[in-house]
């Protein structure tokens, strides 16, 4: 044999891809799943900050900026390893799924607070000042004169970002979650073969390739006016 | 609260897990002041090469950056590792490290300062080269100064996050913070370890979140 049919044999053997595709396909929506999950209660609970942090209370304003410090500072992976690991010692036993769903949730709140933030403070003052004066309550002012404002500014970065923190939905395979990646080194390691892995790779090539791209045209969309 | 503290913070099993933690920091700073200057420099050759004018050059590099953007960071590290070896190719952890990285760093630095570079105004080169300065000089010397601080932010933020990156190379067996914090809860069965290396990582990268913020809302300030 030689060195590329070697090759071949290793990283594309139909054998070995026909036996592990459907596991890597259950991966794939499970990777979806999880990856829908994170954005949905990371997007939401970054606003949520976002909108307290607006109230401007000065005790609740530090600790929400002491959060979003921390889990913009702590890397993913450890925060994943401190849940799964860490509090069963107080009787929470989390399975991996969740405890990546948290851990990355946690990481795209902060990441997304700080983005909201920017959007919110760069809207002149005025704007709140006049709805004031037109009698608007504090959340109609944020959801219906700020918000909108603030949005144009925000969707390019908070694009990015989101697109980061879902891949990391791969660190979920570290806790044992059969994700596209976890099925795929799981197959490597029954079938010694590489195979599984080029599959994954494939996958997470189908899954963001798209995505990378859209976030490639956000940016020109939204760019900055000079 | 007691069962609180014992788990997590408890001092005999801090004090003798300290010394392999230090190891593990130390492993993590040797990791990060290996792979962030390799990134980097990468990703300013691809971005040098973008500024390319055939598009038989330019396409192909927007492919490699856009690939390696889309494949998660571990993914990427766990091929090398794991799929080497059978293509006849045998790689340290530290190698696999350094070439995973490499790929995924290099190309969002590579993307960083390309953003840099265009929001160099072109009258800038013309000007530099009016006044008789060469290609290398003008690119040195008036472009990449003012691109890099266009996008200081970016760098910056970019670089805390190969720092945390760090830890996915624990997967690998590379013994860094993380994997020794994980070995040594293991043998403990209680997590002070882990909790200590996050207050590590906090430490230790705390001050470069605040740097962030304060940059981040300089510029916003300076395009408002």
């Amino acid at each position: 044999m030689s060195n590329w049919d070697k090759f071949l044999d290793s990283f594309f053997n139909a054998r070995v891809a026909a036996e592990y595709l459907p596991k890597i396909i259950d991966g794939f929506w499970l990777t979806i799943l999880l990856a829908a999950c994170v954005i949905a209660t990371g997007l939401f609970a970054g606003l949520v900050l976002a909108v307290l942090r607006a109230m401007g209370i000065r005790p609740l304003n530090w600790l929400i900026i002491f959060t979003v410090d921390l889990f913009r500072a702590l890397p993913p992976l450890v925060i994943i390893v401190l849940i799964f690991f860490g509090l069963p010692g107080l009787g929470l036993e989390f399975s991996g799924f969740a405890a990546a769903w948290i851990a990355l949730s946690l990481v795209l709140m902060a990441f997304a607070e700080e983005i909201y933030w920017a959007g919110i403070t760069s809207v002149p003052k005025g704007q709140w000042e006049a709805s004031r004066s037109l009698g608007l309550p504090f959340l109609v002012t944020f959801l219906l004169v700020i918000m909108p404002q603030a949005i144009r500014l925000v969707i390019p970065p908070l694009t990015n970002r989101t697109i980061a923190i879902t891949k990391g939905t791969a660190l979920a395979s570290v806790v044992a979650v059969p994700d596209i990646l976890g099925a795929a080194q799981a197959g490597v390691s029954f079938s010694f073969n590489p195979t599984p892995l080029t599959l994954g790779a494939a996958a997470y090539l189908l899954l963001f390739l798209p995505v990378v791209i859209l976030g490639r045209w956000v940016e020109t969309r939204f760019a900055w006016k000079r | 609260m007691n069962d609180f503290l014992e788990a997590f913070f408890s001092w005999e099993i801090l004090s003798e897990a300290w010394p392999i933690l230090l190891d593990g920091l130390g492993q993590t700073l040797l990791l990060s002041a290996i792979v962030i200057p390799l990134g980097a420099m990468g990703g300013l050759t691809l971005a040098l090469l973008s500024t390319a004018k055939s598009r038989w050059v330019r396409w192909p590099l927007i492919a490699y950056v856009d690939v390696f953007r889309a494949l998660p960071p571990l993914v990427l590290l766990v091929f090398v590792y794991a799929g080497l070896p059978f293509a006849g190719l045998e790689v340290s952890a530290i190698g696999a490290v350094a070439i995973g990285f490499f790929l995924n760093t290099g190309a969002y630095y590579g993307e960083i300062f390309r953003a840099g570079l265009e929001s160099v105004p072109a009258g800038q080169a013309e000007a530099a080269r009016a006044l008789g300065l060469k290609r290398p000089q003008i690119m040195a010397l008036i472009v990449l100064p003012q691109a890099v601080r266009n996008v200081l932010p970016d760098l910056v933020s970019n670089t805390l996050e190969v720092v945390k990156l760090t830890s996915i190379a624990s997967v690998v067996a590379m013994p860094e913070l993380l994997f020794q914090a994980r070995q040594a809860q293991s043998v403990t069965y209680n997590a002070t370890p882990i909790m200590a290396a996050a207050v590590a990582y906090f430490i230790l990268l705390w001050p470069l979140v605040r740097l962030l913020s304060r940059l981040e809302n300089k510029q916003l300030a300076s395009r408002r």
